[in-house]
C-alpha cells in the first residue's frame, strides 16, 4: 500500500527561537484513518501549517501520495483537503459559494463546481442554507461548512485539525459517522483532536506527539493492548475517615464518601468488590477516572487531559 | 505557471466583491465627480476661460477620470487582500494549488475592473456636464489599463505589509492624494512658477495624468510616451517584487 503522507526529519523553528518541531519523522499510509494527539504547544498545529503549506519548514521532507511540497508542491496541495481549527472563511460570502469559490481554486470548472458543491452541502445538511451569509449560520453549520469546502475537490488525504471542537454531542457523533463513511470509501484521514474518545472510535492508527517530537506511534488497538491496568472512582455508602487499607490493592480517599483505587491489568473488578465487602465497604457506583487512551497518554506525556488538545 | 480557472475563480469573486458592495465601491465616486463637474467645471470653470483650447471642465474631465481610476484600482486591491488576509480566508488560497502569478494577477484584475468600471461611472457622469471628446482613443485605453493595473499592484503590495485596516489608509491619504492633486488634475502645469513646474516633473503621476489627458484632448504637458513608459516600468517593478513577496510568504506564512 503506498504511503499518503510521509515526514522525515521535520524541524520547525520560529523566528523568535522556538523549537516547534524537533525533526519528527512518520508516515500515513494510503486508506488510513490517523490521529496526532499532543498537548497545547506539543507541535500539532505546525505541523498540519506546514503540510498544508501555512507554514514554512525549517528542514525535513514532506511527501503526499509521492510528491514533495518542495519540488511539486501544486500536485501535492491538489491531493489535500483541509479542515482548520479556526473559522477562516469570508463571513459576508454566501454558504454555496464558499464551496464553488473553493473548488475554483483547485481547478474544477464552474459548473461542475456547483453540482459538486451541491452534493456536498446535502451530505452535510447545508443545502437549505445554500443562500444564506455565512455569518448567519451556527457555530456547527460553520464546522460542517469547512467540512464541505475541503472535500469539493475530492481530495486524497483529509486534514482535520480538532473538527469537532465546540459542536453539541449529536453533531458530532454524526460527524464521526460521515468521516468514518468517507474513511471506508478510501479517503485518507489525518485528524487532531481532544476528544480521545475519537480516536477509540474512528483512528486506526496514532501517534502522540509532545514537545516537538513523537514519542509513540502505532495502531490504536496495540496502543490500548499496552495499558497495563487503569483507576476506578468509586462512590461509598458511608463516610470514611481514611482510605481503606486492602490487602491488593491501593485506595486514595478523593472525598469523605469517594474513593479512588488503582486497578492492575491482572486483578478483576469482583476481586476489588470482594476485597472492599470483607471491609465492610458498600459501593454505590463506580466509574473510569479517564478512559483508556486518555490513561495512556497522560502516562506519556505527563501532562493531565485537561492540557490535552 | 498559471491556472486558469483559479483566475477566473478569483477574479469572479472579486467581481462579486465590488457590485455587492456597490454602495461603497460604484456610489461614491459618481457623486464625489458630479459635484467636482458642477462646482470645479461649472460654477468655477465658467470664469476661468480656455485651458490649452478647450472649455475648464473638459480640461479637467481626463485628470478626474484618471484619479478615480488610480484611487479606486488602488483601494480595491489593498482592502480586498488585506480583508482576506484579517479573515484569514486567504487560506483558502494558499492551501490550494494556486501559483503565486495567477493569485497576484486574479487580484489586480479584480483593481483593473473596478477602476475601469468606476473610471466609466465618471465617464458618463462627465458626459452630463460637457462634450468629452476622444482624440487618440488606444493611446487612452492603454494609458488607463497599464495605470490601473500598476495602482493594483500598489495596493497589493500595501495588502501584504499592512496588519491594520489603518494600515491600508494611510498610503492613499497621505500619499496618492496629494500626488494626484499636484499630478495636474486641475491645471497644466505651465501654469506653476518654475520651481513648481520642475519640482512637478518628479511626481509619477503628473506622467500618467498627461498621458490619458493626450488620449481625450491630444494635449499634454509632458510626453504621453513618457507616461506610458514610466506606467509599464513601474508595473513590471512592482509585479516582481509582489511576486517574490508572495513566493516568500511575506506577511501569510510564519
Amino acid at each position: 500500500m503506498s504511503q499518503a503522507l510521509t515526514i522525515e526529519n521535520l524541524v520547525k523553528v520560529y523566528q523568535s527561537g522556538k523549537v516547534a518541531l524537533k525533526g519528527i519523522s512518520l508516515s500515513i499510509a494510503e486508506g488510513d484513518f490517523f490521529a496526532l494527539l499532543g498537548p497545547n504547544g506539543a507541535g500539532k498545529s505546525t505541523f498540519i501549517g506546514i503540510v498544508s503549506s501555512l507554514v514554512t519548514k525549517t528542514s525535513g521532507s514532506v511527501r503526499v501520495f509521492g510528491h514533495s511540497i518542495d519540488d511539486d508542491i501544486l500536485k501535492a496541495k491538489q491531493l489535500i483537503g483541509i479542515v482548520p481549527q479556526e473559522f477562516n472563511f469570508n463571513i459576508f460570502t454566501k454558504t454555496i459559494d464558499v464551496v464553488v469559490t473553493q473548488a475554483g481554486y483547485y481547478g474544477v470548472p464552474y459548473r461542475q463546481a456547483k453540482e459538486q458543491a451541491e452534493h456536498y452541502l446535502q451530505q452535510l445538511g447545508l443545502w437549505e442554507k445554500r443562500n444564506e451569509t455565512v455569518r448567519f449560520l451556527s457555530g456547527g453549520m460553520k464546522r460542517r461548512l469547512m467540512i464541505a469546502r475541503s472535500l469539493v475537490h475530492q481530495p486524497k488525504l483529509l486534514i482535520l485539525d480538532e473538527p469537532t471542537a465546540g459542536v453539541d454531542i449529536e453533531l458530532r457523533r454524526s460527524l464521526w459517522v460521515y468521516l468514518e463513511k468517507l474513511n471506508q470509501q478510501g479517503l485518507t484521514v489525518l485528524l487532531t483532536t481532544h476528544y480521545l474518545e475519537e480516536v477509540e472510535i474512528l483512528c486506526k492508527n496514532v501517534a502522540i506527539i509532545d514537545n516537538g517530537e513523537i514519542l509513540v506511534e502505532k495502531s490504536v488497538h496495540s496502543l490500548l493492548g499496552d495499558l497495563t491496568g487503569e483507576t476506578l472512582i468509586l462512590d461509598v455508602d458511608s463516610i470514611l475517615p481514611e482510605a481503606p487499607k486492602l490487602e491488593h490493592f491501593t485506595c486514595r480517599l478523593v472525598t469523605p464518601d469517594s474513593l479512588e483505587v488503582d486497578l492492575l491489568e491482572h486483578q478483576t473488578v469482583n476481586e476489588l468488590f470482594t476485597s472492599l465487602d470483607a471491609a465492610g465497604i458498600r459501593i454505590l457506583s463506580l466509574r473510569n477516572k479517564f478512559n483508556r487512551l486518555e490513561e495512556l497518554f497522560i502516562r506519556l506525556t505527563g501532562h493531565t487531559v485537561e492540557d490535552a488538545v | 505557471m498559471i491556472n486558469w480557472i483559479a483566475l477566473k475563480t478569483i477574479v469572479r469573486k472579486e467581481c462579486v466583491r465590488i457590485f455587492r458592495i456597490w454602495p461603497q465601491t460604484l456610489l461614491p465616486p459618481a457623486i464625489t465627480m458630479s459635484l467636482y463637474f458642477v462646482i470645479f467645471g461649472h460654477v468655477i470653470g465658467s470664469r476661468i476661460g480656455l485651458v490649452e483650447g478647450y472649455n475648464y471642465i473638459q480640461f479637467i474631465a481626463p485628470g478626474l477620470v484618471m484619479m478615480t481610476v488610480i484611487l479606486n484600482a488602488y483601494a480595491n486591491v489593498s482592502a480586498s487582500f488585506f480583508s482576506a488576509k484579517f479573515t484569514h480566508s486567504v487560506q483558502e488560497l494558499m492551501v490550494a494549488p494556486v501559483s503565486e502569478w495567477t493569485i497576484l494577477l486574479g487580484y489586480t484584475l479584480g483593481g483593473v475592473i473596478r477602476g475601469l468600471v468606476v473610471g466609466a461611472v465618471v465617464m458618463v457622469v462627465a458626459s452630463f456636464f460637457t462634450h468629452i471628446p476622444i482624440q487618440h482613443f488606444f493611446s487612452m485605453l492603454a494609458i488607463l489599463l497599464i495605470s490601473a493595473w500598476l495602482f493594483s499592484l500598489a495596493g497589493f503590495f500595501n495588502a501584504l505589509f499592512a496588519t491594520t485596516f489603518d494600515d491600508i489608509s494611510i498610503i492613499p491619504n497621505f500619499v496618492l492624494t496629494p500626488l494626484t492633486y499636484l499630478g495636474g488634475v486641475f491645471y497644466s502645469i505651465q501654469a506653476l512658477p518654475p520651481a513648481w513646474r520642475v519640482a512637478a516633473h518628479f511626481n509619477p503621476i503628473l506622467y500618467l495624468m498627461n498621458g490619458f489627458r493626450y488620449g481625450m484632448l491630444g494635449v499634454a504637458d509632458v510626453s504621453p510616451w513618457l507616461g506610458l513608459f514610466i506606467s509599464i516600468a513601474a508595473s513590471v517593478f512592482f509585479a516582481v517584487l509582489c511576486y517574490v513577496l508572495l513566493k516568500r510568504g511575506r506577511g501569510l506564512r510564519t
